[in-house]
């Protein structure tokens, strides 16, 4: 069997060209080293959908960020992924850096970003009451927003599979053959053939490209940190909070999260190698000494976790979307680093496009673009409460008291197209284990849960893929 | 030779010294706050013992493994001994607490048992 | 919906207890909500020894302990309900609990007893850096795998702090075939019991390095080791002192939080320190008919006392339904200095009887004098051969005493060297 399209890498760029190639006639393979989706930069990053207002105007990142954040509620919508259009403020501490804003307020308004407006102290205060008084003003930038990142790239891969894509999981592409028709992708073990290959590798795009002799990339790592506070500071702020960009990225950031958590961070630092994903306490410090700066009243006694993720960075610094200079079935995706949470329905299409075009593909009429709500327990009137549980008892059961999360909901998250296959998996599926507790109290259930469900010993349930079992053999 | 033990009679935790004669004998026990404590040292000189509780593997039961005890305290230095002895024995579910798991653990004269029980899985 | 005159939420030794005083004093319609399989609460995983020396006399198992008051409810014939979540509380003391076979429940209750006990203290209240592959747990998850489950979590382990729950795991793990390299602890002293520290570890060669943390946690996905630290009297690392241990799983008993969100969530005023309710001596919080008691109002180290504590709790709520529990003037209680917190945090003024008040202390001392005052009036002294954070104090106000106070009073106890 030989595929049409395969796709390297089911992080949140990945998940969206599969999901927009699934619309038209043809078989996509979405091909992930990790044992889930959204395992690298699109599981940690700032879960902002940017406005666009800090790109370089007429770059791919200005045009894909603004044409990106403006599907992302019609998007989310389809794809039944929580988004809070809750707009974003850039402040400013200085004269110095009120020039910063108004400077990013006219390339805003040259990107084509609607709404944007410079306000003044006292309106800043008025809108974010917990500011430091001594920021001068802020670019308020209304359409910004927040999604969680890796809710959306789970929505966008399970769409995918609904419409005919397949996901394959543990398969660390290693070698790339072309024979002047169909592609052979291999990972030493397994192989698969398919006449169109989307790099979409994130931090390893340069690794895969240079596969098929494509040297043209070199993507560098750029570590971010980031500390997640307690529900109970969540409100604190309730807009995106940036200060002024440096030349390493966007500033220390203080913002609520969709599930009501505050998030700060991150940093930026460039790494050797592509998996130093370590958090470490200096930084941790620091991160926390810079969003004072913004919120004065942030403190460490309410951070329930702490993590990084690597932005996949180009020294052009912008995306590089298109056929490879090395063979025109190959589609690059690389450096989409930020803005590419918020650019990637935009990704998508724009990959979709390229390919359906080269291989004269129609779009299908029975393309369905909504993914189906995933039962939220804790969201639920109590009377869809009982309904539910009277239609199945499963979500009668409170798995993870923090979050209050069901039974019925983990094993939904298990079954689900492109389902969790790890307790971290239903983590990021369902919030099971992500509350204060972080997993103490219900770890060892979802654990359970998995075995059952996936029919092996809870002794061969990993956390996180690999060798990340949790448990020995039993004792006796 | 000295030997210096802390007492874990009451939470006071004194640091006892205990003096021992080349022949194994108690010279003198000093460090010790009441008459308690210098039992405690004297027994812990001349016959350590311990209380063991653990699990023995349980076969058609809802979990695994059940918890034990043993009945009554048993000499230091066989813990790991009776351990062995424990791991190796089966229970078939159901498990009364209070059920002789091991009969004389290790020739102790102590029993293991049961310290909750196990219904069967349905 | 279903109507009875106590609500018990946590079916743990809290609970039952509180369950039993109730219908000792007579009321009759109550129900306990439990969210695990069984009754028992923590105590079923912990297998090991030395419950019920206080209130029994012997000395007996976790589950043990458990099965005696589990034996009573039955007898008792005390409703319960298990796999049952208490989702929330309301302003009017209706209780809304969710399981599989009744589904949702709507209870109307005169009184609720808050039994739900505490929760470990995670690793990202830590903030302890490093990588993020399996092999972190608290000990009291390990405690679950090992004894329940009947399956290893690890093989060469190391403990982060000295808490009881750390030690007896250090121990359990070394049974079970483990190598426990070590257990650090931040602070100069060990909150765990001394027969702990001498039975778990000494027993069996396992160092405890005080004033001593984990500053990295190593390996991608799975522990492959842990750099470990001296630090300072300000509890931050000591650079120059780190050092690598090889280790496959890093143990966590780093403290306990009482699980208050159904309590917050109602807008029960909460102490600061012990992170649970304020009560009077009959443990009601400012929520009429509300009562707390065992480790969800305070983290207790015996559960005798939680026992103790909870039969007053369940006396109190059954006082409160049959009308015997009047509103009174009350006099406060605050703990000075080395005295963290006292509960109960109110006494009433109508009270017929004594009042114990339980307290905490936040560094250890030898032959220290517990001050009580009234007013600024020291009413009572009491020498204390050692004093320790791990080991609840406690000192009793008599009635003769309390007849002598007048509202708004504060009884204020400190120790002094």
């Amino acid at each position: 069997m030989c595929y049409d399209v395969a796709v390297i890498g089911a992080g949140v760029t990945g998940a969206f060209a599969a999901r927009e190639l699934s619309r038209y006639n043809l078989k996509v393979a979405l091909i992930e080293k990790c044992n889930d989706l959204a395992m690298g930069t699109s599981k940690a990053n700032s879960a902002i959908v940017h406005s666009g207002f800090d790109a370089v105007p007429g770059t791919l990142k200005a045009i894909l960020n603004v044409k990106g954040t403006a599907m992302m509620p019609e998007t989310c919508k389809e794809l039944n992924v929580p988004f809070k259009p809750i707009g974003s403020l850039l402040l400013a501490f200085s004269d110095e850096e009120m020039k910063t804003v108004k400077e990013l307020y006219d390339r805003g308004v040259t990107n084509g970003v609607h709404g944007l407006e410079i306000i003044d102290s006292a309106k800043l205060h008025e809108m974010e009451p917990n500011v430091n008084p001594d920021a001068v003003g802020a670019l308020w930038a209304p359409t910004a927003g927040i999604v969680c990142p890796y809710e959306l790239t789970i929505a966008a891969a399970e769409n995918a599979v609904v419409n005919g894509a397949e996901f394959m999981r543990n398969f660390a592409v290693s070698k790339i053959d072309y024979d002047g028709s169909v592609f052979t992708v291999s990972d030493g073990n397994r192989e698969i053939k398919a006449k169109y290959i989307v790099n979409a590798a994130g931090v390893y795009c340069d690794e895969i490209a240079a596969l098929i002799g494509d040297n043209s990339l070199h993507t560098i790592a750029r570590k971010g940190e980031y500390m997640l506070c307690d529900k109970t500071v969540g409100n604190l702020v309730s807009h995106v909070l940036f200060q002024c960009p440096t030349i390493m990225g966007k500033g220390t950031l203080v913002t609520p999260t969709v599930d009501g958590n505050l998030l700060l961070g991150p940093t930026a630092i460039d790494i050797e190698g592509k998996e130093d994903v370590d958090t470490n306490a200096d930084t941790l410090a620091l991160i926390l000494e810079k969003a004072q700066k913004s919120v004065p009243c942030v403190t460490t006694r309410e951070v329930i976790t702490s993590f990084a993720g690597l932005r996949a960075h180009l020294e052009c610094d912008d995306f590089i979307i298109g056929k490879s200079g090395k063979n025109d079935k190959f589609i690059n995706a690389a450096g989409i680093e930020s803005p590419g949470l918020s650019s990637a329905p935009a990704v998508g299409i724009m990959i979709a496009e390229i390919i359906a075009e080269d291989a004269g593909a129609e779009k299908r009429a029975d393309f369905n673009p909504v993914r189906e709500a995933p039962v939220r327990f804790r969201h639920m009137t109590n009377e869809e409460r009982k309904a539910i549980i009277a239609k199945n008892p499963a979500y009668g059961r409170i798995v993870c008291r923090c979050e209050t999360i069901t039974e019925g909901e983990i094993i939904d998250a298990i079954k689900a197209p492109a389902g969790a296959r790890d307790v971290d998996g239903v983590k990021r599926r369902t919030r099971a284990g992500m509350g204060r507790c972080q997993g103490g109290f219900c770890g060892s259930k979802v654990v359970e849960l998995l075995a059952e469900e996936l029919g092996v010993e809870i002794n061969e349930i990993t956390k996180c893929g690999g060798n990340s079992k949790i448990l020995y053999e039993r004792t006796k | 030779m000295t030997k210096k033990i802390t007492c874990v009679t009451c939470p006071m935790g004194c640091p006892i010294t205990v003096e021992i004669s080349d022949s194994g004998e108690i010279i003198s026990v000093s460090g010790n706050t009441c008459p308690r404590g210098k039992t405690y040292a004297e027994n812990e000189i001349t016959h350590p013992q311990r209380s063991l509780a653990t699990t023995v593997r349980v076969e058609g039961g809802v979990h695994n493994v059940v918890p034990c005890k043993s009945a009554g305290p048993l000499p230091k230095e066989k813990i790991f001994d009776c351990m062995e002895a424990i791991n190796k024995a089966r229970a078939n579910a159901p498990v009364a607490l209070g059920d002789v798991l091991v009969e004389n653990v290790c020739g102790t004269g102590v029993n293991i048992v049961a310290t909750n029980h196990c219904p069967a899985k349905i | 919906m279903l109507n009875y005159d106590i609500v018990v939420i946590g079916g743990g030794p809290a609970g039952m207890a509180a369950a039993l005083k109730a219908r000792e004093c007579g009321i009759e319609s109550i129900l306990i909500l439990e969210r695990a399989e069984t009754l028992g609460g923590i105590l079923e995983q912990c297998i090991h020894t030395g419950f019920g020396l206080q209130y029994f006399g012997e000395e007996l198992s976790g589950p043990e302990y458990a099965d005696r008051f589990i034996k009573q409810v039955n007898e008792q014939k005390i409703e319960y309900k298990t796999d049952t979540m208490a989702l929330e509380i309301t302003g009017d003391n209706k209780v809304y609990a969710v399981n599989k076979t009744d589904g949702l429940l709507e209870i109307q209750a005169k009184a609720i007893i808050l039994a739900m006990g505490c929760r470990e203290r995670p690793r990202g209240a830590l903030n302890i850096p490093g990588t993020r592959g399996s092999g972190v747990m608290s000990a009291g998850t390990a405690q679950k795998y090992v004894n329940i489950d009947g399956y290893m979590p690890g093989k060469k382990v190391v403990i982060l702090g000295s808490g009881d729950i750390g030690l007896i795991m250090a121990r359990r793990m070394t049974l079970e075939g483990a190598k426990v390299e070590c257990v650090c602890e931040l602070m100069p002293y060990s909150s765990g019991l001394t027969r702990n520290i001498v039975q778990c570890l000494d027993d069996f060669g396992i160092p405890l390095y005080l004033s001593c943390t984990v500053i990295d946690i190593h390996g991608k996905d799975r522990v492959t080791g842990v750099t470990i630290a001296n630090v300072d009297e300000n509890r931050k690392p000591i650079p120059g002192t780190e050092r690598f241990i090889e280790c496959d799983t890093l143990l966590l008993s780093v403290g306990l939080i009482p699980e208050n969100e159904l309590t917050r969530a109602v807008g029960i005023d909460l102490d600061r320190v012990t992170s649970g309710a304020v009560v009077d001596e009959y443990r009601e919080t400012n929520h009429k008919g509300v009562f707390a008691c065992g480790n969800v109002l305070h983290v207790h180290d015996l559960v005798d006392f939680v026992t103790y504590e909870s039969q007053t709790a369940g006396e109190g709520a059954a006082m409160y339904v049959l009308g015997k529990k009047t509103d009174s003037d009350q006099v406060t209680t605050k703990g000075v200095g080395a005295v963290r917190y006292i509960v109960p945090q109110k006494i009433n003024l109508n009270n017929e009887g004594d009042v114990k008040l339980y307290f905490r202390v936040g560094n250890t001392f030898k032959n220290a004098t517990v001050k009580v005052k009234y007013n600024g009036e020291e009413i009572i002294s009491r020498k204390r051969p050692r004093l320790a954070p791990g080991e609840m104090e406690n000192v009793v106000i008599t009635n003769k005493m309390l007849q002598t106070f007048s509202k708004d009073g504060v009884i204020e106890i400190s120790v002094e060297v």
